[in-house]
């Protein structure tokens, strides 16, 4: 790995002349495009997420010292895979040397049939599920998922995550040890557990997503764009793989909606002087209509499924159709937020959470006022979460309860993780009508 | 095909159900675990499956020296302590899985799953 990272180093720097850069550009496109299909396609010929990563990681060096010269190939993709099954040969036939099984398991290997297209298209699929499998702790999930599907670097994952190298490499390392001795299967799960499973990886997806939308730290930036792209890449991967009709795809679908509808918001979510802007102050001019339109159109194909008997929806369409309210109001004066309110009745039945519960009370407000929404929140048992404090401080201000509000709002600053929402509040706290002194 | 130990822990004090809060419990556990093992022996699962008794009731013995030093007690001291086991024969972790959380349901108790070496796995770790 060492002398493959300073292979692609050298043979990455800038290259003078218009066709370097657009083989670099070819690279980096083929990078993005094709590294799933590389590993995964390599995984099911070896039965190793190990050897497959080193093999792809070797094909694009491999690529980046040799496509300068030869030019980009006609179809990158077939190269990198070529490239990546050459080298996870050879690498066996090295090891094999000392092993008399192992030399039978290669000989076995080099004689394994090319797969039709259609079996090549399923392994990333297969490859999706396996670094989410259930069995490996969610963090491991995570960064199995940026690193085998994503085809993120160790740093770049380390960078999303804020915590050491070492201990992104760690976690791989160990999951992709797991993986072999328990036999973590490279398989796309049975109809029979295929909702449970999906929901899983629809939880890493979303949590990616969420990392890199309200990201935490100080003096870290409040959004990570890297970290929502990625997210949302991810989904259309697999929204592409596993298109409508199969058992749970709706909810493929209600996600990758929901996060176009929350990552069309981000040029109106944070203001000049870095902090949080709340929905209803939002320059909806800034939002990205495109993003929008696509996550409505995804929402709409939802509701017409559910219509036409289809599953109910699962807390992710619900989500995704709470947002397309909101993205669908011109002006938040517009917002219909008994919609909200209904909308949020059916994920709490899906989801009997106090967050959820928490969400469901700011639509009230909207609806019944804040004193019905106030006396649902101080119900749940949120004390540790600021989004809590901050919610209670703002019907406590809307019902002219300053001091209860201060100090709501204090709680809230004291545990919020991003930097631009403790902006926010900071100041919103600071427009409260000043504490008697009398 | 692979080997998975299954186990299941329980307290260090058993009472006299051995664990259970009544004695028809017990009866109606031991009933679901047989016909859980019966099922698992018909469908070409089963290798081995037993209960232990009380951790207490342990010898550890060192025979690295000249002498076996022999100490009463189980190895580690716990709380709680394997209580009782199967070996099955899966072809991979989801279907150890499935099967553990139908053992889980029979016995009452939580089954860690634990893969076994292979031949090809014990191959690379001599070779390494």
């Amino acid at each position: 790995m060492t002398e493959l990272s300073e292979h692609a180093e050298q043979a990455s720097s800038p290259a003078a002349g218009s066709r370097s850069v657009d083989v670099e550009e070819a690279i980096t496109q083929a990078h993005c495009q094709e590294w799933a299909r590389v590993v995964a396609t390599v995984t099911r010929r070896f039965g190793d997420l190990d050897a497959a990563e080193d093999a792809a990681a070797e094909a694009f060096a491999a690529a980046v010292e040799r496509w300068p010269h030869d030019g980009v190939p006609p179809n990158p993709g077939a190269w990198l895979t070529t490239t990546a099954t050459r080298k996870a040969v050879d690498r066996l036939r090295r090891e094999s040397r000392r092993d008399e099984k192992h030399r039978e398991a290669s000989l076995l290997f080099d004689d394994a049939a090319p797969e039709p297209l259609g079996a090549i298209e399923d392994d990333r699929l297969r490859l999706i599920f396996t670094c989410c499998h259930p069995a490996l702790s969610v963090e491991a999930r995570v960064a199995l998922t940026l690193r085998m599907v994503g085809g993120l670097t160790v740093p770049e994952i380390a960078r999303a995550f804020l915590v050491q190298d070492a201990t992104v490499g760690q976690r791989i390392t160990r999951a992709k040890a797991k993986i072999k001795a328990a036999r973590i299967p490279f398989r796309v799960p049975t109809t029979q557990d295929l909702p449970a499973r999906l929901d899983a990886v629809l939880a890493v997806l979303f949590l990616i997503f969420n990392e890199g939308y309200l990201a935490t730290g100080a003096g870290t930036e409040p959004i990570r764009h890297d970290l929502t792209a990625e997210a949302i890449r991810l989904t259309r991967l697999l929204h592409e793989l596993l298109p409508d009709g199969r058992d749970g795809s709706g909810e493929v679908t209600g996600l990758l909606a929901l996060m176009l509808l929350t990552e069309a918001r981000r040029p109106a979510r944070i203001s000049a002087t870095g902090e949080l802007v709340t929905l209803s102050e939002q320059d909806r001019g800034a939002w990205d209509r495109d993003l929008i339109e696509e996550g409505h159109r995804l929402v709409r194909e939802r509701i017409a499924a559910v219509a036409a008997g289809g599953p109910p929806p699962g807390r992710y369409q619900l989500l995704a159709a709470i947002n397309a309210v909101h993205t669908y109001a011109r002006d938040a004066r517009d917002t219909d937020w008994s919609q909200i309110v209904a909308l949020y009745d059916q994920l709490v039945r899906i989801d009997p959470l106090p967050v959820v519960a928490l969400n469901r009370a700011v639509a009230v407000a909207e609806v019944d006022g804040p004193d019905v929404a106030l006396a649902l929140v101080d119900r749940l048992p949120l004390a540790g979460y600021h989004a809590f404090h901050a919610t209670r401080a703002e019907l406590l201000r809307r019902l002219g309860r300053s001091e209860q509000a201060r100090e709501a709002y204090g709680r809230a600053i004291e545990l919020a993780g991003n930097t631009a929402e403790s902006a926010y509040l900071t100041r919103r706290r600071s427009q409260l009508s000043p504490p008697r002194t009398e | 095909m692979p080997t998975y130990l299954l186990s299941v822990y329980g307290p260090a004090e058993r009472n006299e159900f051995s664990g259970y809060p009544t004695k028809e419990d017990l009866l109606r556990s031991l009933e679901d675990t047989k016909a859980f093992n019966d099922k698992l022996a018909a469908e070409g699962y089963f290798v081995f499956a037993d209960g232990l008794e009380p951790a207490t009731t342990a010898t550890v013995v060192d025979g690295q020296g000249d002498q076996p030093v022999i100490t009463d007690g189980p190895y580690l001291e716990a709380k709680e302590y394997l209580g009782g086991f199967w070996i099955i024969k899966a072809p991979d972790l989801d279907v150890a899985l499935r099967l553990a959380a139908e053992a889980s349901k029979a016995c009452r108790g939580k089954v860690e799953v634990r893969s076994f070496h292979t031949e090809e796995s014990f191959a690379a770790l001599l070779g390494s």
